[in-house]
């Protein structure tokens, strides 16, 4: 028994880090969530070279053939960068088609989504509509609702951004008529969107923590840093707890996904809860120890803390996930 | 990442539950608590003569060398055959680790077998009136004298005092030195007449606990662990192995307590409750969040040699989770669960010290805040 990864899967985490962080610097992070359009096509194309939209696709599609774990490390550091990136809808309409679609839906959709040049997007939630991340741009759309799991190609359907808070994700409300029904069973990919989602709060819950606790090493306020105070590192102490918790709620639902799916369902709701609560309570408090500036446009923190509270809503809220755990443990 | 059992994982998982079904003692017998404590002395007699007392010990030293993975499946396997405790379980994680750590080969070999085969039950002398999460405060004195120390304090929180042979004593040995520096470890005999062992009755109407009043006790200079002076550096060996060995294991009592915690929704009508629905997931969740951070802690002890971050929040999430579980099932029980000879109200009340013994939840958390995140020291 073994819960850590291996040299392989640290060596992509170790490249994921780097990678990101010198292309989704704070300042390019800034620029895309102020520019309106978030994504940007250069930097997607790269992440296209490095195998990444593919990583968990069959290599008979052209994917790499991982699994949900190798994923998970890639979106726990995409949230750390909190890089704005088509690359979790994607996935999941990868997902989605991979272990629900027919032979031929398959072959036709998922070299583009393993390569990046056909993009795929899921629906995340349903307001009014099934609501899609990244869907502009996006070749196919996984719709799951109003009209059950289907496949409908973007060109299709009617497309509306909805401005929500977090400005480092576009997000669509979509109508469409028609479709291609998934014949197979989407649990498993619901689930696995839901871990998958749940790795990404992980990973910028993580840079909240970071960011908080740097500043709290430097700013001085009664003549010494205030993070030597204990109101202020007990509450950091509390932000890590919460992190760590999540972390390993996450890793475990991964590996069930590619190891233990019996054990995926419990597995997952946990983990999206924890994760979700995570998110929230961490970027709060990260506010709270930053103080005035952490209120300010200036600093960075509110875009953590945005992504937080929309993937709070996302692939079932907290309260939903953990209604799902009671009736798993016999209520 | 594999969180399935090896082959060889497994052959000792069978081989675990194979002995436990067939030597388990069963039921503790009713009668005083001192019968209690012979069957557990008996018990742990018959843990030893199948080797399994010393589990984490190297085999040089009676032990069996298992690998924190194999400590972790039998701590799981006698969960599940509901074994009880040995007797001597301050011996076998703190006394017998520090004298392999830190003793010399005379005192290996005077005083470890005796703790394996529960013969010499050893208590723990650390704790004062004044000196709780400032242990390095303490006020105990040590003078020296001619082949040895002459002991002087009063300690409290021993447990098993009235029934221990030896006490790992924590004294002031020069009161001149700074604090963390002028300690010495040593082995006190609690079988003199200058040792008196007091009962502490607690809120719970019982007493696990006894002080020591010691004035005027000897200890023989063999009988220092670890050299004169180095009390602190040998005292952090016995806190820490007393606190590594808590996750894994801690989180099978939680879910045992989340599943009775389930009945009793259930018995008393509440099951469908989305309040109580939502309370008992949260605390799913967090008996969970323990394991499996207690698993990934172990995967990188025996990778790196220290646990990650997750290992330090262990405690933390082990004592507010207990807690959480009992002050519910108080709320769900009504005043049945509030009986004086209800489980619940018992659990609830022994609860309160979880936050409290083993360092406190406020130290811990300094302790995260400095080792882990490098927060600055107040002090």
């Amino acid at each position: 028994m073994e819960f850590g990864l291996s040299d392989e899967q640290q060596e992509i985490k170790a490249t994921a880090r780097e990678f990101l962080a010198s292309r989704f610097t704070p300042a390019k992070v800034r620029e895309l969530a102020e520019s309106g359009s978030p994504y940007d096509d250069g930097l997607w194309r790269e992440m296209c070279e490095l195998g990444w939209p593919g990583i968990a696709i069959p290599e008979r599609y052209g994917g790499q053939g991982l699994g949900v774990v190798e994923l998970v490390i890639l979106l726990e550091e995409m949230g750390y960068a909190l890089a704005p990136s088509p690359f979790i809808s994607n996935a999941y309409a990868g997902a989605l088609i991979a272990s629900a679609g027919s032979d031929e839906q398959r072959e036709r959709w998922l070299p583009g989504i393993a390569a990046g040049t056909a993009r795929g997007a899921a629906e995340f939630t349903n307001e009014g509509g099934p609501v899609v991340g990244a869907a502009k741009g996006s070749t196919v759309l996984a719709l799951l609702t109003d009209g059950g799991p289907r496949i409908v190609p973007t060109a299709d359907a009617e497309l509306e951004r909805i401005p929500v808070i977090d400005d480092t994700r576009a997000y669509f409300r979509v109508r469409a008529e028609s479709g291609d029904p998934l014949p197979g069973d989407v649990a498993w990919a619901r689930a696995a969107g839901a871990v998958a989602l749940a790795a990404e709060s992980v990973g910028l819950a993580a840079r909240a923590l970071d960011i908080a606790t740097e500043y709290a090493k430097e700013r001085e306020q009664f003549g010494r840093p205030i993070g030597a105070y204990q109101a202020v590192s007990h509450r950091l102490a509390n932000m890590l707890w919460a992190v760590e918790e999540a972390r390993s709620l996450t890793y475990y639902a991964a590996w069930c996904a590619d190891a233990d799916p019996e054990a995926l369902p419990l597995a997952a709701s946990m983990a999206k809860a924890r994760a979700s609560d995570a998110a929230c309570s961490v970027t709060h408090d990260a506010i709270q120890t930053l103080g005035g500036i952490g209120f300010t446009w200036e600093h960075d923190i509110h875009f953590f803390l945005k992504r937080a509270r929309v993937s709070a809503q996302l692939m079932g809220t907290a309260a939903e996930h953990r209604e799902r755990v009671a009736s798993l443990v016999g209520l | 990442m594999d969180l399935t059992l090896t082959a060889e994982e497994q052959a000792f998982r069978d081989e675990v539950r194979e002995w436990l079904a067939e030597n388990h003692p069963g039921e503790p017998p009713a009668g005083g608590e001192d019968a209690q404590f012979e069957f557990a002395r008996q018990w742990q007699r018959t843990l030893h003569e199948a080797g399994w007392a010393g589990i984490s010990w190297p085999r040089e030293y009676g032990g069996r060398g298992a690998t924190l993975i194999e400590q972790a499946i039998f701590q799981e396997e006698m969960a599940r055959a509901k074994a009880p405790r040995p007797a001597n379980v301050l011996g076998l994680v703190m006394g017998g680790p520090v004298v392999i750590a830190h003793g010399t080969e005379e005192q290996k070999e005077r005083f470890l077998e005796p703790i394996l085969s529960a013969e010499e039950i050893w208590c723990q002398g650390f704790s004062e009136p004044g000196s709780g999460s400032d242990l390095a405060s303490l006020k105990t004195r040590a003078v020296k004298e001619d082949g040895g120390w002459r002991i002087t304090g009063q300690k409290v929180w021993t447990t098993y005092a009235h029934h221990a042979k030896w006490c790992m004593l924590l004294a002031r040995s020069d009161p001149d030195a700074p604090k963390h520096k002028g300690l010495t470890y040593f082995i006190l005999d609690m079988e003199q007449d200058e040792v008196e062992v007091r009962p502490l009755r607690q809120i719970t109407g019982e007493a696990e606990f006894n002080e020591l009043f010691i004035d005027g006790a000897w200890v023989p200079d063999e009988n220092v662990i670890g050299g004169e002076g180095n009390g602190w550096a040998v005292a952090i060996t016995t806190l820490m192995n007393e606190r590594a060995g808590l996750g894994a294991t801690a989180a099978l009592g939680l879910q045992a307590t989340l599943d009775d915690l389930i009945e009793l929704a259930k018995r008393r009508g509440r099951a469908g409750d989305p309040l109580v629905r939502d309370r008992i997931a949260r605390l799913k969740i967090a008996v969970e969040g323990l394991r499996l951070g207690a698993l990934r802690s172990l995967t990188a002890t025996m990778r790196v040699g220290i646990p990650g971050p997750e290992g330090s929040i262990a405690k933390l999430q082990w004592s507010a989770a207990n807690q959480a579980m009992t002050e519910l099932a108080l709320e769900l029980g009504g005043l049945e669960a509030l009986r004086t000879d209800d489980s619940w109200s018992y659990r609830f009340l022994r609860s309160r010290a979880n936050s409290i013994e083993g360092g406190t939840s406020d130290v811990l958390r300094n302790i995260v805040a400095e080792r882990v995140l490098g927060l600055p020291k107040l002090r």
